[in-house]
């Protein structure tokens, strides 16, 4: 119970679709999606295989809260070896895809293998059937999913798909389900265009099912109501989503700017959740529509907004007047502050472009600050950029790249690397925003020193969500710490990794835990799954993830060399704001983290770690 | 007096909880395949618009029956579907102008909501306040009732 | 006041109880022909099928009528005496009325062809004809079903699951010809095909022999013979005119039922009619029509007794509707599913998945009509957005793409949502 104990398996090389029993053993384990998945994935891919190449699998993961009554239980996860990275990848979505596939029947999809021409997969309850996509290939999500809803004309199918982006090989592609939540980060919709694989299109009536019904009803209202009376799940997040934390990272001076140039951005207010919420003056109507709930949620942080009709972006583009997914957080950084740039509505067109065509915003916007810096500095010119005038605050050079991007024309080609590889090719390394490939997000690491080794240790590259200190450092959840100082950091990182691995292999969603702790989570679990989930057992159980994760990378030739940080974090001190004059202190924080994780100094986890964790 | 869902769509995130908490309440599974009230998603229009029988008072569904399976609750009002008594024979699917009693191949019988004998649990799980279960006064769902009256066929006043 | 009701099908009945609820002073005696409880026909597959008792096809629980208030007569009306205002029961006996309902309902036609007086020769219309097809409908009984209209096909899945071994004989070109198109009469032909029942479209047949002693040969075109143990005929219903073919002095006015106006009042101005027995009007073309069915004989049964005690309710017409399970495929139909002049049609067919949807709009994109084959869910909305006469606006281009959207589109174009006329982008 909590799992439906049925796996699919698809050989795209061979085109077959074959259920097979879930491994319960690995279950007990792993409990399901970032856990399990990655289980399956350590045991039968070779860590060392090209992410692009036929031998890489990718593995559609729901967990046993998936598709319950537990609020926010509609996330799956894609695990894969990441395009970006070559790290393992591990990309967490919401929407309604993933509950629609465990009411399916299902726990999870592996898709392995190859396709000759391009194809998609449907799922209706037990029936999977692998479908021709010529006529899908080339199209954008969007359209995809319109077009799978014309053939099939079942208006409750759930749709997974990849855009323009993932066929284009962009390495940031994106998995994008229900229009416009994604599976993000790490390039995981690269994979699924080198396997020529276009979408998943999922329809489940079967129902889920949990251990003790009762108990996990109690359990979980009780709980929801914690998420109800929270300042920031019951009042922030349903106002301003994660965009709440605009203008409040800004003030604290750990909003990267300019490529992390600045920590502070002067449009901040501007593009800020505050600011979409105002009623703009051509139409009187705010950017955001409304806020939309994940399946199963009762937090509803998503964004929905509409794009004024008469700006100069969309004008002409009648297609992009409806109301779609909306700017969050991480995206209006990117696309805003990270390139300097202002305009509202221009980012939200790229928000809307990104989500039809499957890209990631927070590795876009990152890579096109990059290049803005390389074309300040003149380590590349207008004859690179194809006529671009790539400065810092050019609203015209995000919404014409954004789209190239998407397409792989003219300098889009170049962004669609990543920042890494563009930095690399153009002689500045030091330019790109990345650890281990991936982009950094929106938190500076010199005004929020936790973060340095949230990005620096994090197994699928820079990365906010694999131990989310902001919430203790600037929110005090769940208890204050100073942004400033090093100290008990490390300690920290560790906690919350193991933790979050937790909440990644349940089907809930991070966000609860501005208000939840494991010990609201445990009981949730423990009443919708067989067996004894006691929190020692899932805090062992996070942990173990954690350096399964680890020794995936090790395997793929990571090394502690790679738990860096660009050098700008390290060595230039932020130039404004509280944090003024501070760098991160990683190499204070890396030697205590690791001893923490029971790893040597080349932080590879020793035997006995491995032998305590059962690896 | 007897309370009435009030639907407001405007609150609704949709978050599918009713269709949970319904689908759980009668059938002991999360399943919003099997539940009676269902969230109906307006994607471009970015609008949820929770939906299910208005317990209608001249009810369509009751009338078409053949067999008197669908009986008033007398302490909810509610049009209930009597197991038992249901012969499988659809007419009130097609009777129904909301759509909003379905057939039930599983067991065979039609499934319509029936306010769960006075405690909804769709209102009880909603965490908006989009559905609530209210004294039967001028709700929005009065409103789709006085809609359906307009564009009913079945009978109309004349002056 | 004094009402009688000639009749206890769905639509007596309902007059019944919607006199006694609107003038609880007034006699409402309801008049029975057959000596059984009031009961419904439409319960009487399942019955066959073994889905009920028979007292599960009762319209309504013992002692439901007394306790109203209702005389229930087990006596069939014979005739009236429309000036006098009186009518004869069957035991000689008269009574008097101030108002007269009759609802006297449809009985099945016999084809003209030889035979159809032979022992084994059923219709399948009363419950002493479900318990004549039960003696002989037994398992590896072969028989033969005479006609696949919508009766037919109710009969059919009750035979079947009976365990027959059966055979259809329909003399058009498709199954329920009145309800599907050939896409979807095609479809319903091959369903059932692959559950075992041999189906024979656009053959007649001519007559019917003993040839045993308890076996019948059944003679079609073409010289084929179906041996058979039991034909059940369910060629069509034709409206039980009895008692109006009975007036020499003076009767009412009659098409191809008795014709009433919008009050269902007949052409004798204390005379009602309702139900299967009268000759109504279209919904949509207000063109006269009788359509013999259930949601239609109650809603008439009730309009004509409120108008019988005096509330003037005006019925805004009949809106053909049927929905069918055959073994598992529900085939539904709606309004003008063959469409109207200057209208346009969507159709959307998966024979592979017995799937299909065809959706009639007329010129003003208003939907008219529909068709339904294996897609059951919310398919009432269909006739919500029937009887809505409102143009579609933005949502007639969406259900052209995507019909399968209909209860959505229902329900934007309801008032509380504010998308009726949301054209987006």
């Amino acid at each position: 119970m909590g799992w439906q104990r049925k796996i699919l398996r698809v050989n795209l090389t061979e085109g077959t679709c074959t259920p097979e029993p879930l491994n319960m053993d690995w279950a007990m384990q792993y409990l399901g999606q970032r856990g399990l998945a990655t289980k399956y994935l350590t045991e039968e891919v070779d860590p060392r295989v090209d992410p692009l190449s036929p031998d890489n699998k990718l593995i559609f993961a729901t967990g046993p809260l998936t598709g319950t009554a537990a609020s926010t239980g509609g996330r799956y996860s894609v695990i894969t070896k990441g395009a970006l990275t070559g790290a393992i990848a591990c990309s967490n979505s919401g929407g309604y895809f993933g509950a629609e596939l465990k009411n399916a029947g299902w726990d999870m999809v592996i898709v392995e293998g190859q396709a000759r021409e391009p194809v998609y997969l449907l799922v209706e309850d037990d029936e999977a059937r692998l479908l021709h996509a010529g006529e899908l290939w080339g199209q954008s999500v969007w359209e995809t999913h319109q077009r799978i809803h014309d053939i099939h004309q079942d208006p409750l199918l759930k749709i997974a798909a990849i855009g323009q982006a993932g066929e284009n090989g962009v390495l940031f592609a994106c998995i994008v389900n229900d229009l416009h939540r994604a599976a993000g980060r790490s390039g995981v919709g690269a994979v699924m265009g080198a396997k020529r694989l276009k979408a998943v299109a999922v329809r489940g009536t079967r129902g889920v099912r949990v251990d003790d019904p009762q108990r996990f009803l109690q359990v979980t209202t009780e709980k929801k109501r914690i998420l109800a009376e929270n300042a920031v799940t019951g009042q922030g997040l349903p106002t301003y989503g994660t965009q709440v934390l605009m203008n409040v990272v800004n003030e604290i001076g750990a909003l990267p700017t300019r490529n992390a140039r600045d920590v502070q951005f002067e449009g901040a207010a501007h593009i800020s959740g505050e600011a979409m919420r105002e009623p703009r003056p051509t139409d009187g109507r705010p950017n955001l529509v409304t806020n939309q709930a994940c399946f199963g949620c009762t937090i509803a942080c998503g964004r929905v907004s509409r794009i004024d009709k008469t700006h100069y972006v969309v004008r002409n583009k009648p297609e992009y007047w409806k109301a779609s997914g909306g700017l969050e957080y991480e995206n209006a950084w990117a696309m805003g502050a990270d390139t300097g740039i202002d305009d509202l509505e221009a980012m939200t067109y790229a928000n809307f472009v990104c989500n039809e065509q499957g890209m990631d915003p927070i590795s876009f916007g990152a890579t096109l600050a990059a290049a803005m810096e390389l074309y300040e500095t003149g380590a590349i010119t207008q004859e690179d950029t194809g006529g671009i005038e790539l400065r810092f605050g050019n609203t015209d050079a995000l919404v014409t790249l954004v789209e190239q991007t998407a397409r792989g024309e003219g300098f889009g080609r170049e962004l669609g690397l990543g920042s890494k590889r563009l930095c690399e090719k153009y002689g500045r390394p030091e330019l790109s925003m990345t650890v281990k490939g991936q982009e950094f997000p929106a938190y500076d690491p010199r005004g929020i020193q936790g973060m340095g080794l949230t990005y620096a240790t994090s197994n699928r590259g820079a990365c906010h969500l694999r131990s989310y200190t902001v919430a203790s450092e600037v929110l005090g959840i769940p208890e204050k710490t100073d942004p400033l100082v090093p100290d008990g950091k490390p300690a920290l990182v560790k906690a919350f990794q193991d933790a979050t691995a937790v909440v990644d292999s349940s089907g809930l969603c991070l966000f609860t835990t501005f208000a939840w702790t494991l010990d609201d989570i445990q009981p949730q679990i423990d009443a919708a799954c067989e067996g004894d989930w006691s929190l020692e057992r899932l805090l062992e159980m996070g942990e173990r993830i954690w350096n399964l994760e680890r020794q995936f990378n090790l395997a793929a030739g990571f090394t502690g060399a790679d738990d860096r940080l660009p050098e700008r974090l390290v060595k230039e001190p932020a130039r404004q704001g509280p944090a003024k004059g501070l760098t991160n202190q990683l190499g204070k924080m890396l030697p205590e983290y690791y001893a923490l994780r029971g790893w040597n100094e080349q932080g590879e986890p020793t035997p006995e770690t491995l032998q305590r964790l059962g690896l | 007096m007897l309370k009435a869902l009030s639907i407001v769509p405007d609150k609704c995130t949709g978050c599918m909880q009713c269709e949970l908490a319904c689908s759980y309440e009668h059938e002991g599974v999360f399943n919003p395949a099997r539940s009676r009230i269902r969230v109906f998603h307006f994607h471009d229009e970015a609008r949820y618009v929770p939906y299910t029988c208005t317990q209608c008072a001249e009810a369509w569904c009751q009338l078409a029956c053949p067999v008197e399976a669908i009986q008033i609750n007398p302490h909810t009002g509610a049009k209930e579907v009597i197991e038992n008594l249901c012969v499988g024979c659809k007419v009130c699917t097609i009777a129904c102008p909301f759509g909003t009693v379905n057939y039930n191949q599983a067991t065979g019988k039609v499934i319509k909501c029936d306010l769960c004998g006075g405690d909804p649990a769709c209102a009880r799980y909603c965490p908006t306040g989009a559905i609530t279960y209210v004294d039967a006064d001028l709700t929005a769902y009065e409103r789709m009732r006085m809609w359906a009256a307009r564009t009913d066929t079945q009978a109309q006043a004349s002056a | 006041m004094r009402y009688l009701i000639a009749g206890a099908g769905p639509a007596g009945v309902v007059a019944a109880e919607t006199l006694r609820r609107a003038d609880p002073q007034a006699t409402v005696r309801l008049f029975c022909g057959e000596q059984e409880p009031v009961y419904s026909r439409m319960a009487i597959p399942y019955l066959l099928a073994h889905k009920i008792d028979e007292r599960g096809t009762w319209l309504r629980e013992p002692g439901h009528f007394e306790a109203l208030g209702i005389e229930l007569v087990h006596q069939r009306i014979e005739s009236v005496e429309w000036d006098t205002h009186t009518v004869r029961r069957a035991d000689g006996q008269r009574e008097h009325y101030d108002r007269l309902l009759i609802a006297t309902g449809a009985r099945p036609a016999t084809p003209p062809v030889p035979g159809m007086d032979l022992p084994g020769v059923r219709h399948c219309w009363t419950l002493g004809d479900a318990r004549a097809i039960a003696a002989r409908a037994r398992p590896g009984s072969r028989v033969v079903l005479m006609g696949a209209g919508f009766i037919g096909c109710i009969i059919l899945e009750a035979l079947v699951l009976r365990g027959v071994r059966l055979t259809v004989i329909e003399a058009e070109d498709r199954m329920v010809p009145r309800m599907m198109d050939a896409t979807g009469g095609a479809m319903l032909q091959a369903w059932c095909e692959r559950k075992g029942v041999r189906v024979h479209t656009a053959t007649q047949v001519l007559g019917v022999e003993r040839a045993g002693s308890d076996t019948l040969a059944v003679h079609c075109e073409h010289g084929a013979v179906h041996p058979a143990e039991l034909l059940v005929v369910a060629t069509g219903v034709l409206p039980n005119l009895d008692l109006v073919a009975d007036g020499t002095r003076l009767s009412l006015e009659t098409g191809r039922g008795i014709r009433v106006d919008p009050w269902q009042r007949s052409s004798d101005p204390d005379v009602f009619a309702a139900g299967d027995v009268c000759e109504s009007v279209d919904w949509y073309s207000g063109e006269r029509a009788v359509y013999a069915i259930q949601p239609a004989a109650v809603e008439q049964g009730r309009i004509a007794a409120l108008n019988m005690c005096g509330r003037p309710v005006r019925y805004a017409g009949a809106l053909p509707m049927n929905i069918l399970d055959t073994l598992g495929l529900v085939t539904v139909s709606f309004g003008h599913w063959a469409g109207v002049p200057g209208g346009e049609s969507v159709r959307r067919a998966e024979p592979g998945r017995s799937r299909y949807l065809r959706l009639e709009f007329d010129e003003r994109d208003r939907l008219v009509g529909a068709i339904v084959v294996g897609l059951p869910e919310h398919v009432g909305v269909l006739r919500g957005l029937l009887q809505r006469r409102a143009p579609l606006g933005a949502w007639k281009a969406r259900l052209a793409r995507s019909p399968t959207r209909i209860a959505e589109a229902f329900v934007a174009c309801t008032a509380t949502t504010g998308l009726g006329d949301a054209a987006s982008p």
